[in-house]
Order: C-alpha cells, then structure tokens, then sequence
C-alpha cells in the first residue's frame, strides 16, 4: 500500500492540472520512439517512424499519445488504489501487447523530460520527486500481471 | 552503442550554450537526484546538509559539471578523457555504477527545463546517448 504525503498528493494534482495531455501525450511518445528507437518495435502499425520528422508528424502516434496520457489520469484520481485502476492494462499489455515492462520505465522517463519542459521553474525537485514516485507506482501496476 | 558525427556535432552545439549556467545546471540536478531518489544520499552522508542548493552540494555540482565538460571536449575518447574520474568511484568512492543513470536522468530533467527551447527530440537523444557514453566509461574501471 503506497503511503501519500499531503504534499505529494498536492504536488501530483498541481502537475496534472498543469499539463495538456492532447500537447504532453503526443511528445511524450514522439519522445520515447525517438531517443528509444527500439520501442518502434510495438508500433508496427503505425506507419512511417523512419525519421525523427516522420514520427512527430505521424497522426497515429499523436492520437496515442493522447490515449496513453489520459490513461495516466485515471491514476491521478485514484491514488489510493493504483494496483487495481491499472490491472486490465497490465493484463493488456502483457498478455495481448507483448510489451517489455522495461519500456514502461522509459516512456515514464520522457514523459517527466517533456513536463519538465513544460513547466519549467513550476517543476521544482519536490515535485519532481512525488510526480516520479506516481509514475513509478504506475509503472509497477503495469507489470504486475506478468507472468 | 556509440554516437554518431550528428550526435557529436549536437551536443557540442547545445552544451556550448548550456554550459554558461553549469554551476546553476550541477547543483540542481544534483539536489533533484538526492530528493527524487533517496537511497543515492547514502554517498553523501558526511555532508552536514542535504537540501536542495545547500552549500556541499553546489560545491559537488561544481566538481560534477567540470567532469562533463572535460567528457565534451573528450568526447572521441571518453575512456581515456574520464579514466581517472573513472578509476576514483570504482576503486575510492564505491559508487554504485547503477547511479550514473539516475544523475543522467535528473541532468536531462535540469537541462530541459532551463532550456526548453533548445531542447528538441534530436537533441534529446544526442543527449541522452552522450551522458549513457558517459555513465558507461565511468564504468569501466570497475571490475
């Protein structure tokens, strides 16, 4: 059971309040398939991901941007229970995606980059640490039904 | 994994401009991976204060950020340009190699947050592949 600081809890909903997930979401993602190009892997779907332009100007990668980060939502409104907000996901990815968990881990790492970019001076270590230690809980969520 | 003439030429490019806040860039990505990851205060816990901006940790983000500008003007050979600074954490401090990652992380974290502008996808991964060179010849003294 994750234990919340009243000051994480405030720290998370600040960073959410702040953040456009129609902006964040497609970068976040166009970020991770570029300086990971390996995740490309799981978006063979997706068309044209052969250059740096053609993934930031790729529809289907903005439109999942979107869908991923407002995902992230759900986690935000219920951070006493983020284990069972995300357990159909996990099963998800891990059962019908095939995703290393290890991407979750990095797609986390970019999307905290693009919100730092985003928020600049608001983005101060205190809040960096409770929206990092949010994103590691989602992230273990997200691999807890591998098997 | 070894970077590219691109690579080279973009992190040249952008730490020129980024360097010229190197001190403000050391200290804060320092203190942000103190908070953000708690366990790595182990290696600090001789320092009468661990805040955000105290003074050992600005006097350590200095140390830190003259280790990568030595790393950028020695970019073609970072094995040799950082095998000092490489053999005093593996055989002195002990650090942990894991923690290269997690300061890399909290310096890209600080470096696009002051310069935002500047920070585009290409540069994101030329930087990001520079500080793993980085953090893997500061690994190799290890074992």
């Amino acid at each position: 059971m994750v234990e919340w600081t009243e000051a994480e809890r405030r720290a998370i909903e600040s960073v959410w309040e702040k953040i456009d997930v129609n902006v964040i979401g497609p970068q976040a993602l166009e970020s991770v398939l570029i300086v990971y190009p390996w995740t490309q892997r799981y978006f063979g779907v997706f068309g044209n991901l052969s250059s740096v332009s053609a993934i930031t100007g790729n529809p289907k990668v903005a439109a999942h941007g979107k869908t991923v980060l407002k995902a992230l939502g759900s986690g935000v409104k219920n951070l006493d229970d983020i284990k069972s907000t995300y357990a159909k996901l996990s099963e998800l990815h891990s059962e019908k995606l095939n995703v290393d968990p290890d991407n979750f881990r990095l797609l986390a790492d970019c999307i905290t980059i693009v919100i730092s970019t985003k928020l600049a001076a608001a983005f101060s270590p205190d809040v960096q640490a409770a929206w990092q230690k949010f994103l590691d809980v989602v992230v273990s969520a997200l691999s807890r039904e591998y098997h | 994994m070894s970077l590219s003439t691109k690579d080279k030429t973009l992190v040249k490019a952008f730490w020129d401009k980024a360097s010229k806040k190197a001190d403000d860039i050391g200290s804060e990505a320092l203190s942000r991976m103190l908070i953000t990851y708690p366990a790595t205060k182990t290696y600090f816990a001789h320092w009468d204060d661990l805040k955000p901006g105290s003074a050992p940790i600005r006097k350590h983000g200095k140390v830190i950020m003259k280790g990568l500008v030595t790393a950028v003007s020695k970019i073609d050979d970072l094995e040799s340009g950082l095998s000092k600074v490489a053999e005093i954490h593996a055989t002195k401090l002990k650090v942990d190699p894991a923690n290269f990652k997690i300061l890399s992380h909290c310096i890209l974290v600080v470096l696009s947050k002051m310069f935002w502008e500047d920070f585009t996808p290409e540069t994101h991964v030329a930087m990001d592949k520079f500080l793993s060179r980085v953090s893997q010849a500061m690994s190799e003294k290890y074992r």
